[in-house]
């Protein structure tokens, strides 16, 4: 994979996560052609749409659209098993994931996602690893907020 | 989860803004907050902030002032810091940063960290943006993992060292090892990074390929496992067990049985097992069942399994789900080279896809379509792909159009439907055929003699209809110069009569010089059409010297000039015999496929040259056409200057017809340069001059023309070759065309190869007679 996007149905951007090295104008160009791209087509039409010389699979989950690019040699079908198992991941963490949990705790996204995906292929192909291993970084990283700041207890 | 309240109260400012002006005024106030934050000392919040400037950046503003805060919180030892920065560091960070060499220390700190989520972060990190310096530097690092630790840093080491080859390929040998030992342990996740590891490193190796090869009974056993094995909660996907590393071994297998009869041997049974066994109903069944069918086609399969892979794809094209009809007609695009009869099977359900209400689909169906188009169903194919045209998407049009041309020329059952199709094409999508499609459908309607009164009676009627359609208007205006007896005369057998008379042909020529939808080409071929008119009808020949008088004064230079020029040929000369349709077109075709010797490049000479060269010598460079037996591709207009004074250049440039070019290179010919030789009725007569010309000379072959008039009516040309090169041509034929109103006779040529230096010259008689001493 080389990219994945999520976007909501006005075009505003939720997550980006890329695979490959572009710089910051190249990756607005792109974010911003695909997601016209995108918004455009009808909802009966297919997942798959080819733009540039990459293949795009792309699926909405209610007011989400869920975005990659794949290259030639990737399986279109099992990329979309992929986007489905990810909404699954983050319905399951979140419990019935709705848009603003994910606009509110995008850096949970993101580390769903990097427990998921590495280098943009799956790393782990049990949900329940993946929801397990997130389980323990998050106890990890449990930090004691205190209202002035200035107390930080890290278990 | 840890409260984030900081970032989510920003996050809450934000969206409440009502204007992007506000949310401007916001974020930079935010903005100006972090940078103060970031400055200070270590806070219980940097966190936080990182987080907030994540967001922030994630909305499209400036964040690189947050680079070198990732570099620190990386290094940070809580774990709740180093987590945001490591994201910081994937999201602002790529190689192309110089602080991102930065975070190689720390990454690889972290590598070696006891705790394995840290450890993780810091793999993570690398696979997504790490530099080709930065793999290099810690490849070793990676190895180390893949070999000794827990099976959840394993899998992650494996697609590490996936990035790490992709980046730096020389390292691939490092890991081959471990990656061969991976393939044995139990865990998933391992096994399938183990997978994508190797595939990666059999596409960048051959060698490592072989080695790899003995790998086809280990994967064959743990997809057997995986299909045959009862339901596995942990894995489980609507009925699949593991469909992801089922389709990542599949493809591993399909790379290394490629051309490998031994490999694919040994996975073909269990390619027919997943074929058969694996439930298509759901969309996980059929990513497996596609992967197992583009392995099957790639691989030296049995025939029965191929039959059996071909079949499922025609399953998948009578899939309700529009993907999975997609997906097929993809594979299927890939094999109707090779497995044309079993894709044949399919093309009623392919051909109803072009009917599909989704672009891509169409365009799939388009693509297949053409390809299927063979001699036997070209009529049925032809009407639904013309019908195809008249309701297709415009960006598709002229795919559409260019394969209807090139499946007509291919399998046209006979002329006149290859006429009728291509006037079709023409009348529904003109504005989208290439440029070279005029040409090409004048010589075709020039070759075709007999069905010229039918072309030209029905060009005059899509004339009549509508004029916006330019390709069409510029081939039925030269149509009807060059063929306006015939639609004069009123008869025709293939069509009804129709009673044209002088002034309708003149009204709708004059239609298309006047119309604001015609382009200045178009107008061209109208001015000439009239022009050429002239020599054909009787009574309004003042109309046409009115009409072409008025181009005298157009804004247009190329019209204005051609106008004033057919002006004061009027005024000369009183026939227009001179004029067009009496020469000799002679275009000589030199097959040099088989001269030995020359070296590619030099096999230009096999081109198509057009008689204007010929006599034109060395004026103009050749334009080398790309393939052999194209129609000479339209020539520059040549001004150059004209020997004697005022001839003319007649016929201006931009008709690319051999018989209009002839012409203007006749007149321009230094051995025609009397005006006294263009009084002659006959054009005949213009050869009566028994000279020899050089007509060709390029590359060591030389051609020369000589005439001597018989009778008179008669001609003979005598045609002689020679070939000064180094090597001998061999296969060298002279082809002649004459216009209908000619009579040609090509005596046998002395013989077909041309020897070297010179040795030897090939001649050939050629006789014209011109019974009607049409001018």
């Amino acid at each position: 994979m080389q990219f994945m996007l999520l976007f909501s149905r006005q075009g505003k951007l939720r997550l980006q996560k890329w695979y490959v090295p572009l710089s910051d104008k190249e990756k607005k160009k792109i974010t911003r052609e695909l997601v016209q791209t995108v918004l455009a087509r009808k909802p009966k039409m297919c997942s798959f749409l080819e733009w540039r010389d990459l293949k795009i699979v792309y699926k909405r989950y209610a007011s989400l659209y869920f975005c990659c690019a794949i290259e030639d040699q990737d399986n279109e079908l099992i990329t979309l098993e992929i986007i489905h198992r990810y909404v699954e991941l983050l319905d399951k963490y979140f419990g019935s994931v709705c848009e603003l949990d994910i606009i509110f705790n995008f850096e949970k996204a993101y580390f769903i996602l990097d427990e998921f995906l590495l280098g943009g292929e799956a790393q782990e192909t049990s949900k329940k690893n993946v929801l397990k291993a997130i389980e323990q970084a998050d106890l990890l990283q449990e930090v004691r907020y205190t209202p002035n700041h200035s107390h930080v207890w890290q278990i | 989860m840890s409260p984030s309240v900081p970032l989510q109260e920003m996050i809450r400012a934000i969206r409440s803004a009502r204007t992007q002006c506000e949310e401007r005024g916001v974020i930079q106030r935010e903005c100006a907050a972090i940078r103060a934050q970031f400055r200070q000392a270590d806070n219980g919040g940097r966190s936080h902030n990182l987080a907030k400037l994540l967001y922030v950046h994630m909305l499209g503003y400036p964040a690189h002032f947050g680079q070198m805060e990732c570099v620190r919180m990386i290094a940070s030892p809580r774990y709740s810091e180093k987590r945001v920065g490591y994201l910081g560091a994937m999201m602002l960070l790529d190689e192309k940063q110089d602080a991102s060499l930065l975070i190689t220390n720390s990454i690889k700190n972290d590598l070696s960290n006891s705790n394995q989520y840290i450890q993780s972060l810091a793999l993570c990190t690398l696979a997504c943006m790490g530099s080709a310096e930065m793999c290099r530097d810690l490849a070793p690092e990676i190895d180390r993992l893949l070999r000794a630790s827990n099976s959840y840093i394993k899998k992650k080491a494996a697609l590490c060292a996936v990035h790490i080859v992709r980046k730096v390929h020389d390292l691939g040998e490092l890991f081959t090892k471990a990656a061969r030992s991976l393939l044995t342990e139990k865990n998933h996740g391992v096994v399938h990074g183990a997978v994508v590891l190797i595939t990666e490193l059999c596409e960048r190796n051959s060698e490592t390929l072989e080695r790899f090869r003995k790998t086809v009974p280990d994967l064959v056993q743990i997809m057997k496992g995986l299909v045959i094995s009862g339901y596995s909660p942990d894995h489980d996907v609507a009925g699949i067990s593991d469909p992801f590393l089922q389709v990542r071994i599949l493809r591993l297998l399909r790379i290394l049985g490629r051309n490998n009869e031994g490999a694919s041997d040994a996975m073909n049974d269990l390619l027919a097992q997943v074929a058969t066994n694996t439930d298509s109903t759901k969309t996980v069944g059929n990513a497996v069942l596609y992967e197992t069918v583009l392995t099957v086609l790639d691989i030296k399969s049995e025939s029965g399994l191929r039959v059996l892979a071909v079949n499922i794809l025609g399953r998948f094209l009578l899939n309700n789900d529009r993907n999975i009809r997609y997906i097929a007609m993809t594979s299927l695009q890939k094999i109707v080279g090779t497995d044309h009869n079993a894709v044949q099977r399919h093309r009623g359900t392919i051909v109803d896809c072009l009917k599909d209400q989704d672009a891509s689909v169409k365009r799939r169906a388009l693509d297949l379509s053409l390809a299927l188009v063979s001699a036997s169903n070209i009529r049925s194919m032809m009407k639904e792909l013309l019908s195809f045209l008249s309701s297709c998407p415009p960006e598709l049009r002229s795919q559409t159009a260019s394969g209807i041309f090139n499946a007509a020329e291919r399998y046209a059952p006979s002329q006149r439907w290859h006429i009728d199709t291509i006037l079709h094409v023409l009348t529904t999508a003109g504005g989208d055929v290439r440029d070279e499609t005029v040409p090409n459908l004048i010589q075709l309607i020039t070759n075709t003699s007999e069905l010229h009164c039918y072309t030209v009676h029905k060009l005059y009627r899509a004339l009549l209809s509508d004029i916006s359609q330019q390709p069409l208007v510029q081939v039925a205006c030269w149509c009807i110069g060059e063929y306006g007896d015939l639609l004069l005369r009123g008869e025709c057998q293939e069509t009804e009569p129709v009673q044209v008379t002088e002034d309708d042909v003149l009204d709708v020529l004059e239609t298309v010089l006047q119309s604001h939808m015609s382009f200045p080409s178009t107008r061209g071929f109208a001015l000439t059409a009239t022009m050429k008119l002239s020599t054909r009808i009787t009574e309004n020949v003042d109309r046409i010297r009115s009409i072409v008088s008025i181009y005298g004064s157009c804004i247009d230079v190329e019209l204005q000039q051609r106008a004033v020029e057919y002006n004061a040929l009027f005024k000369k000369y009183d026939h227009m015999s001179l004029f067009c349709s009496a020469a000799i077109c002679i275009w000589m075709h030199l097959n040099n496929v088989q001269s030995a010797g020359l070296s590619p490049p030099l096999c230009g000479v096999s081109q198509v040259c057009d008689l204007l060269d010929l006599l034109g010598g060395s004026e103009q460079p050749l334009q080398p056409s790309p393939a052999l037996g194209s129609t000479a591709p339209p020539m520059p207009v040549s001004t150059a200057n004209t020997v004697g004074g005022d001839l003319l250049d007649l016929l201006g440039g931009l008709e690319p017809t051999p018989i209009t070019l002839l012409f203007k290179r006749l007149m321009h010919s230094p051995w025609l340069n009397t005006d006294l030789k263009l009084m002659q009725p006959s054009t005949l007569s213009v050869f009566s001059v028994v000279a020899t010309v050089t007509v060709y000379e390029k590359d060591g072959v030389t051609v020369t023309l000589s005439c001597e008039k018989q009778s008179d009516s008669g001609l003979t040309v005598t045609l002689t070759a020679s070939n000064s090169t180094e090597s001998d041509i061999r296969g060298f034929t002279l082809q002649a065309a004459v216009p209908k109103s000619v009579q040609l006779h090509m005596k046998a040529p002395s013989g077909d190869s041309l020897p070297a230096r010179g040795a030897a010259k090939v001649t050939q008689m050629v006789v014209l007679n011109n019974p009607n001493k049409v001018a």
